[in-house]
């Protein structure tokens, strides 16, 4: 479904995604992880065209997505960003219901309303909620009222970029169980950037880790613990000692 | 030598790919005037901060201008006995000048800055990139309804400061330095002509318009941070004024040289 092929990004001399290969079938659940600043949200930035890559092919569908329809290519996706991007001046329920406000998949007000709520119960926050602005709620609170938003045109394709950061145990559970939900009852394809590593068993079906600017290892989450790499197996155990360096 | 042609080169090529990149985000923007979808609500939101929200600013700035622009006329006219044409003076220059480039000056320095600050804010914390992925394209609905209420709503905003700025040396005038009222007013409509009061409004729909661009497009190019921030509505406010001032020189010149 999603297929890239050698991407290469650098930022001036920093160069940030080295030769990235990753397959991601339809209705699977991958999940990317890697060290901080590894390059995961830029990753996922290029497959949405919020960065262009310098060289390299990303494919959705088998269609290469710089040739594709931009609007009807957008309208399959939905994002969570890592930093929430809610849009300030508007009450929480209209940026859930952002998309279906306007636009192809308009309609009315009411309704609008009624899904934004409904999709708010499903990330754990009450329909008080629904009236107050983004700056009056915690960080946790934004960041699943942008996962609220993400799912709220039920897309087929989702992006999460670190969805149970910020969040306590409960609610990270809850996420979880959500995002897995989402992938499993409505068929979606996810791709989810996390650190935290009992998300990735809980939501994953294949893992990848970024590493130096290329998926050094990635395979299904079951082979994840005796892959025998040495890169993949101090991330998961979280040790200072290894062959990544601390200081990055 | 070569040193200070390089340096020379570098400038003007860096000017060159500015103003071709203005171009091309003055293009962007014209083409989404004719294709939907449209945003009625921002253009409505945006019609509200730029023009009503203004008024205070732009009665208060011309109210004060007018009433010094009589006391100057009238000291500098008493020198050679010409104080009687304080009406006529003060009509024709708010009219054709001080009226719009003060409101538009004053524009640049309350919308633009906020147009700039708000839409920087919206790309350093990555909202303009979620607008992108709710399929909502940033120029059409962040850009376009600012600029088109700019342009149409600051020829009203011109045209409220100049008939107050006259309204400010008419107070002067008659309660300070003497004028009949009926004749400073009779004097004054008798004197305007239909191009002075034409170039006022067009003057005030340029200017409006660069107010507002220069807002959303120092606002997009913001860099990361606080200080992208910052410099994107210091340099969008510098950018605005000299560009209202040179365009007002080159509209005087194309309405009254000849
Ligand atoms: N717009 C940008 N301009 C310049 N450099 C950037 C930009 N976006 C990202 N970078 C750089 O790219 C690198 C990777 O950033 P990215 O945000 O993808 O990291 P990450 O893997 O998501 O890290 P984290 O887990 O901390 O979120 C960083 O070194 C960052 O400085
Ligand atoms: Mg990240």
């Amino acid at each position: 479904m999603i297929r890239l092929t050698d991407l290469h990004k650098s930022f001036g001399n920093n160069a940030v995604l080295r030769g990235v290969d990753l397959h991601v079938p339809k209705g699977e659940s991958m999940v990317v992880i890697g060290g901080s600043g590894t390059g995961k949200s830029v990753l996922i930035k290029c497959i949405l065209g919020l960065i262009t890559p310098d060289s390299g092919v990303i494919e959705v569908d088998g269609q290469d997505v710089t040739e594709a329809d931009r609007d009807a290519f957008l309208a399959r996706f939905g994002m969570l960003f890592q930093g929430g991007a809610l849009f300030d001046s508007l009450p929480v329920w209209q940026n859930v219901a952002f998309r279906l406000l306007r636009g192809s998949l308009k309609r009315p007000k009411s309704e609008a309303r009624e899904i934004a709520i409904e999709k708010l119960r499903r990330v754990g926050l009450s329909s008080d909620v629904a009236d107050r602005l983004p700056a009056e709620l915690s960080g946790g609170m934004q960041k699943r009222v942008g996962l609220a938003r993400a799912i709220a045109a039920n897309p087929e394709i989702i992006f999460f970029d670190e969805p149970t950061t910020g969040l306590d145990p409960i609610m990270a559970g809850v996420i979880n169980d959500l995002i897995r939900e989402i992938v499993t009852e409505m068929g979606a394809t996810a791709i989810t950037i996390t650190h935290d590593m009992a998300s990735v068993r809980a939501i994953a079906d294949d893992v990848a880790m970024l590493h130096a600017g290329k998926v050094r290892w990635s395979g299904p989450v079951s082979k994840m613990d005796d892959s025998g790499d040495p890169y993949l197996h101090q991330f998961i155990t979280g040790s200072a000692e290894g062959p990544i360096e601390a200081i990055r | 030598m070569s040193r200070l042609l390089a340096a020379i080169g570098a400038t003007t090529l860096g000017l060159l790919a500015a103003i071709g990149r203005l171009a091309l985000f003055v293009g962007e923007t014209l083409s989404h005037l004719f294709r939907p979808p449209f945003y009625p609500r921002e253009f409505g939101h945006a019609l509200i901060q730029i023009g009503y929200f203004s008024l205070p600013v732009v009665g208060l700035t011309a109210l004060f201008t007018g009433g010094a622009l009589a006391l100057q006329i009238y000291a500098g006219g008493s020198r050679f006995d010409a104080q009687a044409v304080v009406p006529q003076i003060v009509a024709i220059g708010m009219v054709r000048e001080l009226g719009p480039v003060l409101v538009g000056l004053m524009i640049a320095a309350r919308v633009t800055s906020s147009i700039a600050a708000e839409i920087a804010t919206m790309k350093v914390t990555e909202q303009i990139d979620a607008l992108v992925t709710l399929s909502t394209h940033p120029m059409k609905y962040l850009t376009l309804p600012r600029v088109l209420a700019a342009t149409l709503v600051m020829p009203v905003l011109v045209g409220i400061g100049d008939i107050i700025g006259i309204f400010g040396g008419y107070l002067v005038g008659t309660e300070r330095l003497g004028f009949n009222a009926a004749a400073y007013l009779k004097n004054t409509a008798d004197f305007l002509t239909r191009l002075d009061i034409i170039s006022s409004l067009v003057k005030g729909a340029v200017f409006g318009f660069i107010a507002a661009l220069m807002g959303c497009y120092y606002g997009m190019q913001s860099d990361r941070g606080a200080m992208g921030v910052g410099r994107a509505t210091k340099s969008s406010v510098v950018a605005a004024a000299i560009l209202i001032l040179a365009a007002n020189f080159i509209l005087t010149e194309a309405f009254f040289s000849a």
